[in-house]
């Protein structure tokens, strides 16, 4: 069978996660991705869910569609309430925040709330910030995972809904924000990171048998380089075969 | 092109306060009937509804607001979902403040939502799940604003309003989160006694913050046990009686959302209400949706009798077998 998007994106994301550390996990293909690496190489990371969940275990057909509901909560070690587990964020706990987005700019701010310039006259009203907005500004380092098109990689967002870099350079260290960032984008074609000077979005690997010009072509805005570009390890049979048995409806890996 | 802007009785502290020490807080009966409860709710009220998306929705207490015909309310909740679709289809709120709104990820964008705020009949004004987190805090904490380290940079700020605040002892910049004290809390929980000692199980969500930021409190129940029963387990009561203007007694009263540890959420009825949505558009869809389960039947066990027992024992079954 060959990899889906989703797989990809979950399998690449996964093995981004360290063991011994703590990850805030939205549901889908970044919760998926956060199960795998527990099961595979970090058995010692806690996830820690929006809907106010702690630690845990995904039961494998059992994924949950929200990320508050009994299903994201199976067999947790704490049910804090929400607000305070995003107070676990704000004092310093979470190491890695893992999110999706719809539209992201070359500086890694993802808008998840409206398309069209006007917010009280939206072209199209999308669902919101949910806690995107909240892990993009208190983890310690962001790692979003998305599907690689040029309708979502767009110069400037049409609104910051989860801030990355803002505008580059200190921007982000500028509006109070004194701690985190987006570190990595995982997409379908690659991983991309950020310069340190300018925050401008760097191709830093290429999955096996993309092109840069692929890339180029699906990126609404320049990229910077990294001095040498690796090719990433395509997904590993074992991955596939752990991450498939986690979703065996393939609710979410498609 | 502004929405709506930061209004001083969300933040009154002074005024909230003093709304409250005018208030009777009586340890007396609380038990009354569904009707009665809902019939404190006024147009134009601010309503903060407890739970979380699909999960231990006050559903009962919604519906009786919609039965009663309600306008120009302000709905809040951390996350939204069919309940505040129903309240722009039936026309009874003017303005929504979330911070995601749609039922989940298999059934898309709220395509509700989308209709009701692209056109401009409802503003949604939209924060982060920890601000409006933070916001109840506040509130609950009687102060005007907490600092924090979220939202800031992002065009959300502007959107809700929210001020900054330079720390007094480092000088760094915070955001000074609103209070934001609501009229009416809606509130289910899974058992309560008669004077409203209330104790909640699995995802505490946001509801006690909710309790005692606003100036009332409805709750629904879904036991309803002895005096004696709560005084056995007091750490396990969530809000005191004291806080409680009216409680009911209504088994399965978040269906068909879930409550935790007793039924799951029946996501068939969420596919066939989306597929109906997509195949008539919102407006005819959701009308004949709240004809069926809103308006029709008199009773919430005449609702429940729509779903069938058969259905409500599965859901308990699925509940009981993830949560054990």
């Amino acid at each position: 069978m060959t990899v889906t998007s989703s797989e990809l994106l979950a399998v690449q994301g996964s093995r981004v996660l360290r063991d011994d550390t703590t990850v805030f996990a939205g549901v889908g293909v970044p919760l998926l991705a956060a199960a795998l690496a527990q099961q595979r190489h970090a058995p010692k990371l806690t996830m820690v869910i929006e809907g106010g969940i702690i630690g845990p275990r995904i039961k494998p057909g059992r994924l949950p569609i929200s990320t508050n509901e009994m299903r994201a909560g199976h067999r947790a070690q704490m049910l804090p309430g929400i607000t305070d587990t995003f107070l676990f964020a704000q004092r310093g706990f979470l190491d890695y925040g893992f999110m999706g987005g719809a539209q992201i700019d070359q500086h890694g701010n993802v808008n998840t709330s409206v398309l069209g310039t006007d917010y009280w006259k939206p072209k199209v009203r999308l669902p919101g910030t949910g806690g995107a907005n909240d892990i993009a500004s208190l983890c310690k380092e962001v790692i979003i995972l998305t599907a690689h098109e040029k309708r979502r990689f767009v110069p400037r967002v049409d609104f910051v809904t989860s801030p990355a870099w803002l505008g580059g350079g200190d921007s982000r260290r500028r509006a109070g924000l004194a701690f985190g960032g987006v570190s990595r984008v995982v997409t379908t074609l690659g991983v991309f990171g950020f310069d340190p000077e300018t925050r401008r979005m760097r191709l830093d690997a290429l999955h096996p048998g993309v092109t840069r010009e692929q890339v180029r072509e699906h990126t609404g805005f320049p990229l910077l380089e990294a001095a040498t570009v690796i090719v990433t390890e395509p997904p590993a049979a074992e991955e596939l075969a752990m991450l498939r048995a986690l979703d065996p409806e393939r609710r979410f890996l498609g | 092109m502004g929405g709506p802007a930061l209004r001083s009785a969300e933040w009154d502290f002074v005024a909230a306060r003093r709304r409250l020490e005018d208030k009777p807080k009586s340890a007396g009966e609380k038990l009354t009937s569904i009707d009665d409860a809902a019939a404190r709710v006024a147009d134009g009220d601010r309503v903060a509804v407890g739970g979380c998306l699909f999960s231990r929705t006050p559903l009962a207490l919604v519906r009786e607001i919609l039965r009663a015909r309600r306008r120009g309310l302000t709905l809040v909740r951390n996350l939204m979902c069919t309940e505040g679709e129903f309240m722009m289809a039936a026309g009874a709120v003017e303005r929504v403040m979330t911070a995601w709104m749609s039922i989940g990820l298999p059934w898309g964008v709220s395509k509700v939502m989308r209709h009701y705020v692209e056109s401009g009949a409802v503003a949604l004004e939209e924060w982060s799940h920890l601000a409006l987190g933070l916001r109840f805090r506040a509130a609950a904490m009687g102060v005007p604003f907490v600092p924090a380290l979220t939202m800031l940079g992002s065009d959300l700020v502007a959107v809700g309003g929210m001020k900054t605040v330079a720390d007094p002892y480092s000088g760094e910049t915070l955001a000074a989160v609103p209070a934001l004290f609501p009229d009416l809390a809606l509130l289910h929980v899974h058992r309560a006694d008669r004077f409203g000692n209330c104790q909640i199980d699995g995802y505490p969500h946001m509801d006690a913050d909710i309790a005692r930021a606003a100036a009332t409190v409805l709750v629904t129940t879904e036991e309803l046990v002895t005096d004696e029963e709560t005084r056995r387990h007091p750490d396990r009561t969530v809000i005191p009686g004291f806080l409680v203007d009216a409680l009911v007694h209504v088994p399965f009263g978040s269906f068909p959302h879930e409550c935790y540890g007793l039924y799951e959420a029946d996501f068939d009825h969420f596919g066939a209400y989306t597929a109906s949505i997509d195949a008539r558009g919102p407006e005819v869809a959701v009308g004949d949706y709240l004809a069926r389960y809103v308006y029709g039947p008199p009773s919430w066990d005449e609702y429940l009798d729509l779903f069938g027992g058969e259905r409500l024992a599965h859901q308990r079954a699925l509940a009981r077998e993830l949560t054990q």
